[in-house]
């Protein structure tokens, strides 16, 4: 039935396309038009600028997806905030069970109870920025996860990066910190040899690096799969032989899996990088691990 | 100009940066938007949420405490409510046991003073007995001697012929002092 309706539109689209041979004019035209398949390329991540293109204030559709995210996030959290009671509305119980859900399922996990209670705030920020930015990869007119570009895992990974370091120091001193983190303590000392060079590329490059690499290459993953589904289902719809068409269905469906999918990994991609977070961390400022 | 046909043009021109490396601008406003977050949610947002959780939790353990205490109240009002019935038992068995005592005592005084007055009357009477039983003595001495001297007369006065006539004159007189003695009573009655 969908797949009559669709051809209907197709044809009426393809007349509207006959109407003015050589482009598709039009919203229906723009909305039905198809030149051909295109696989998915790294431009996805690169799209035009709103403003300032060239320059070092160079605005564009990823950025704009970051903004209301953010805002997003924000205003639902201020919503809630203004008007927090000691007996919580409904919202109020969703949003204290999210921060909940981070105390008690990440943070207290790998971390004592003052330590938790020190750096929940940031922690907890850092999560719901995290799934905030990730989950506008299958709002839709967003479509684009604010993590994909690689900018902002960057940033946040840093900002752990330099959290941990700073606490790490602060607890053990420079050099005690040092010490503990590439001399790790009960092993013999001829391993030290392998073991500190292996320590210093973790602590220093390789859990920033991975951090921010971990979740960009998730959500690039995600979007081009998404991207994938949806330009190959467009393009047998509304393009290709009448046999073909059927296929489409077969991406859409898929493309509506990958996009459920894509919410789970929102979501998994901000816990394991909390999660990590809360680790490096508790490896700073713990006496010996 | 749509996006799928820039993007298929920038394809063909096969000049996209590598994206794991990061461009200027992203870092930038990637820095600016997540600042933003942070600040506003550490500074703002969570304090407050924050604020109306400890709120809360102190609100809970008030009141938990609060229900300890009403129940601490209750056993101890319970305590003293079982601890004074039990005093008032004991009382109220102790005001039985003296009634009961003091029921006996005065029985037992009733019952002293009753002996003691019929004693006291049986004393009367034997007195009264006794001074009767010397009146009776005293006037009887003072006839006796009166009707001994009597009979001598009376023994001397006749002839004593015989022992049977002083044999009549003396149960004529023990008859006559009978009849007297009887007399004498009975005027007194």
């Amino acid at each position: 039935m969908a797949n009559l309706a669709l051809d209907a539109a197709t044809e009426a689209a393809s007349e509207l396309a006959a109407d003015e041979p050589g482009s598709a004019s039009g919203f229906f035209g723009w909305l039905f038009y198809s030149d051909g398949f295109h696989a998915p390329t790294v431009g996805e991540f690169f799209p035009p600028a709103l403003f300032g293109e060239g320059t070092f204030f160079e605005f564009n559709r990823i950025m704009l997806a970051r903004v209301i995210a953010a805002a997003v996030l924000i205003l639902i959290f201020w919503l809630v905030a203004r008007r927090a009671t000691v007996i919580p509305t409904r919202g109020q119980s969703l949003v204290e069970m999210l921060l909940d859900f981070v105390l008690v399922q990440i943070v207290e996990q790998v971390m004592s109870k003052e330590n938790a209670k020190r750096f929940l705030p940031f922690l907890a920020t850092l999560f719901l920025a995290v799934f905030a930015f990730n989950i506008t990869g299958v709002i839709p007119f967003i479509n684009m996860p604010g993590t994909a570009l690689i900018g902002l895992p960057i940033i946040m990974a840093l900002w752990v990066y330099v959290l941990y370091l700073t606490v790490g120091i602060k607890q053990h001193g420079f050099g005690g910190y040092l010490k503990t983190s590439l001399f790790p303590a009960g092993v013999p000392k001829p391993i030290y040899i392998l073991l500190t060079p292996i320590e210093f590329l973790q602590v220093f490059i390789l859990r920033p690096a991975t951090l921010a690499l971990r979740l960009a290459a998730n959500m690039m993953a995600g979007h081009l799969l998404l991207v994938l589904c949806f330009a190959a289902t467009q393009y047998l719809f509304f393009e290709a032989a009448l046999a073909l068409k059927a296929v489409g269905s077969v991406t859409l469906i898929a493309g509506l899996a990958f996009t459920l999918f894509e919410v789970f990994v929102s979501a998994l991609q901000a816990y394991v990088f909390v999660m990590l977070s809360s680790v490096y961390i508790t490896m700073a400022v713990e006496e010996e691990h | 100009m749509t996006t799928a046909s820039l993007i298929v043009n920038a394809a063909e021109e096969g000049e996209f940066p590598n994206p794991l490396i990061p461009a200027a601008y992203d870092i930038l406003w990637s820095s600016v938007i997540f600042l933003v977050v942070v600040g506003v949610f550490m500074v703002l947002l969570l304090p407050k949420l924050q604020r109306v959780l400890d709120e809360r939790a102190e609100k809970i353990e008030g009141g938990i405490l609060k229900a300890e205490q009403a129940q601490a109240e209750a056993a101890a009002a319970l305590e003293e409510y079982t601890e004074q019935l039990t005093e008032a038992r004991a009382e109220a068995a102790r005001i039985r046991e003296d009634a009961r005592a003091e029921a006996g005592q005065i029985v037992a005084e009733t019952r002293e003073s009753a002996a003691e007055d019929a004693q006291r009357l049986v004393q009367t009477a034997h007195k009264q007995i006794d001074a009767e039983r010397q009146q009776a003595i005293v006037s009887l001495r003072g006839e006796v001697g009166a009707l001994a001297s009597e009979l001598a007369s009376r023994i001397v006065g006749e002839s004593l012929a015989d022992d049977a006539r002083q044999q009549r004159i003396i149960d004529s007189f023990l008859d006559d002092l009978e009849a007297q003695v009887s007399d004498t009573s009975k005027a007194k009655g």
